[in-house]
């Protein structure tokens, strides 16, 4: 049996839109048939993962929030990726960006007088540790021709464990009982909270600024116009003379600072203090998001909150049904299979020809 | 130093060394094939994972060696689907393998944390294997071991003197120029990418039946993702994946000797040596030869279909 792909000559919009939704369905099916061989009802477990979390105000504020460094990481890499340039590792941007930013936030505590730029200030140096640490796989990509894609992943290691080693060691907080962590930040180092309960704060906002800002990006300047001709035919964009490696590092660094914004973001935010570790895995998620968004800021917001809603369900299902955690990501891993399988289907008319030669 | 002190040393060298060498050796044939599998990670990680349940249900290192095997070769058979047959993009589909592998092997392995087995049998050769100086070295690995060098020589033989091959290898430069000659590029290439994962779920069993041995999550940490950088740095020729293994191991176990000794630097540093040392690596790598050009496969990563 052979199968052949035929370009498809006009791609249908309702298709393409149609395409993630499918294969979010799929991944649906499948993932209740492993609940169900779990030993538990799919049912259940369907009204845990997505309805649950909508339901109450805290828990909605709880999706708004994770929701968002995963928006604003998967934003920045829409770039990379649309210009065909694999920058993996916004994770390790995340932690430097949290790191070097919330480093602020322990040298000002207990400052006094006038305090209104120390958390401005954290947000520049968060971004900007963010955009350096990505420079340096785009710097080894463009002057030696190095896998930025290898680079960019063993760089997040890195990251993690100065992070880890900073919270344990210098930047501890002397008077706290020898926990590996530093002193909470003062009130003029953290994000202002948006609504009462004291969990919805300014990230989530600045997430969806920079999401705009992105969506003018892409549409409107020169830049973005360059990063989707790279991506839908590098030959042209030669041809135009768009320097690649100008825009290996534009792409770098616009990735590499909204993740270094999302992980400062984090720092103020959420947490309120540098600890070994400070996320769950956003930088690897996100680029989930990007694709099942499909490169674009508004697919990408709706994609952020449907995996915050699985990752918050997650957390409810391990809980009420003794869900393991992992079949979160398994979910999520799944998903972005399927979305890519669904993508050549939108692009390629698939025909099975039985009997003949693969 | 004394000749067995050296010998224990060379032993634990070769030993961080094998599941990279697995690994890669199946990357370097996926990859001279044109494709390129960001996947090995998880690949790895779900053979470690499923190697160690169906060893602890079976009592058998040797099933349990074929079952992390075949998990790996699963993962990359949907890999494969995606990539080859549906020509989606190899770098995402590789990191959804990755994601998808971690959460998986996560849930197999779930029931067996703390678990802990004898380690796979070591070869005991009355005489030979107590010879002083190379009796352990040579005449007493595990299995495993003895696997990684067999499968670097055959590597190189398939590859380099094999009419397979070097279709293989034909399709890895030129699947336009392969494909207008009549050879099956699909098939040829989801072949190797089913070979390569078999390769990264073996060295993940190796890991929790031989090396550890025991399961524990994410236990694999970063190796698969440091044996696709071995493969960039060996040139994608096998014998130079054996030595490249070699001295990454050799890095591994001087991390290890120096944190257990001591030394003053923080653990952290240490840790963070193996990826320091391949980003290293692979800028010595691309200054050692600004002229020569790329090495690598020129169809690495490229999206095939046939247009009739």
């Amino acid at each position: 049996m052979r199968i052949d792909l035929t370009p498809r000559a006009n791609r249908s919009a309702l298709l393409d839109a149609l395409s993630p939704i499918l294969a979010f369905l799929a991944a649906l099916v499948v993932g209740g048939l492993v609940v169900s061989a779990l030993g538990r009802s799919p049912a259940a477990a369907f009204v845990t993962y997505f309805v649950a979390p909508l339901s109450e105000v805290w828990s909605l504020q709880e999706v708004a929030i994770k929701a968002a460094p995963l928006a604003l990481i998967a934003t920045g890499l829409a770039f990379c990726f649309r210009a065909n340039i694999w920058n993996i590792g916004a994770e390790g941007q995340f932690v430097m960006g949290g790191l070097f930013g919330g480093w602020i936030g322990v040298a000002t505590h207990g400052a006094t007088g006038n305090t209104a730029w120390v958390l401005p200030l954290m947000l520049v140096v968060g971004t900007l540790a963010g955009l350096l640490y990505a420079l340096i796989p785009a710097l080894l990509k463009v002057r030696l021709g190095v896998s930025e894609i290898l680079t960019s992943l063993m760089l997040v290691y890195v990251a993690e464990l100065l992070l880890d080693y900073m919270a344990r060691g210098p930047l501890r907080d002397p008077a706290g009982f020898n926990f590996p962590q530093s002193v909470p930040f003062d009130e003029a180092a953290r994000l202002p909270y948006l609504m009462e309960g004291d969990t919805l704060h300014a990230g989530v906002a600045i997430a969806l600024v920079v999401l705009g800002l992105a969506t003018l990006v892409l549409a409107r300047t020169l830049f973005g116009f360059t990063v989707r001709v790279v991506g839908a035919s590098p030959r042209a964009a030669r041809f135009a003379g768009f320097s690649d490696a100008r825009l290996t590092l534009a792409v770098f660094a616009v990735s590499g600072a909204a993740a270094g914004l999302a992980g400062i973001s984090e720092v103020a935010g959420r947490i309120g203090q540098l600890q070994p570790s400070i996320s769950p895995g956003y930088g690897f998620t996100a680029i989930i998001v990007a694709f099942l968004g499909r490169l674009s800021p508004v697919g990408i917001l709706v994609a952020a909150l449907v995996i915050a809603l699985t990752t918050i369900g997650g957390e409810g299902a391990q809980i009420d049904l003794k869900l393991p955690l992992d079949l979160t990501r398994a979910f999520q891993g799944l998903l972005l299979a399927l979305v890519l399988g669904a993508d050549a289907l939108s692009r390629y008319r698939v025909r099975l020809v039985p009997g003949a030669a693969a | 130093m004394s000749l067995d002190i050296l010998q224990m040393v060379l032993v634990t060298i070769v030993a961080a060394a094998t599941p990279l060498m697995i690994a890669a050796l199946g990357e370097v044939v996926v990859e001279r094939a044109g494709v390129l599998n960001l996947g090995v990670e998880g690949m790895m990680v779900l053979g470690a994972a499923t190697g160690f349940a169906v060893a602890v249900e079976t009592g058998s290192t040797l099933v349990g060696a074929a079952a992390g095997a075949g998990a790996g070769l699963a993962l990359s058979a949907l890999f494969g689907l995606l990539t080859v047959v549906l020509s989606a993009n190899q770098v995402a589909s590789g990191l959804a393998m990755t994601i998808l592998g971690l959460g998986l092997s996560g849930l197999v392995g779930a029931s067996y944390v703390g678990l802990k087995r004898a380690p796979a049998p070591h070869l005991d050769l009355p005489g030979l294997t107590d010879l002083p100086g190379i009796g352990r070295l040579v005449f007493g690995q595990d299995g495993f071991v003895y696997f990684a060098f067999a499968l670097a020589a055959g590597g190189w033989w398939f590859l380099w003197r094999t009419r397979t091959g070097l279709i293989l290898r034909a399709i890895g430069d030129d699947h336009t120029a392969t494909h207008a000659l009549g050879l099956q590029v699909r098939t040829v290439r989801f072949r190797a990418v089913l070979f390569g994962g078999a390769c990264a779920g073996l060295a993940g069993a190796y890991l929790s039946l031989s090396y550890t041995p025991f399961w524990a999550p994410a236990m694999t940490a970063g190796r698969g993702w440091i044996a696709l950088a071995l493969v960039v740095f060996a040139s994608w020729r096998p014998l130079r994946v054996l030595a490249g293994a070699l001295l990454f191991g050799g890095a591994t176990v001087l991390q290890l000797n120096a944190q257990a000794a001591g030394i003053g630097l923080p653990g952290q540093l240490l840790s963070a040596l193996p990826y320091l040392a391949t980003i290293l690596a692979l800028v010595l790598l691309s200054l050692g030869r600004r002229q020569g050009g790329s090495l690598a496969p020129a169809s690495l990563g490229r999206v095939f279909t046939p247009h009739r």
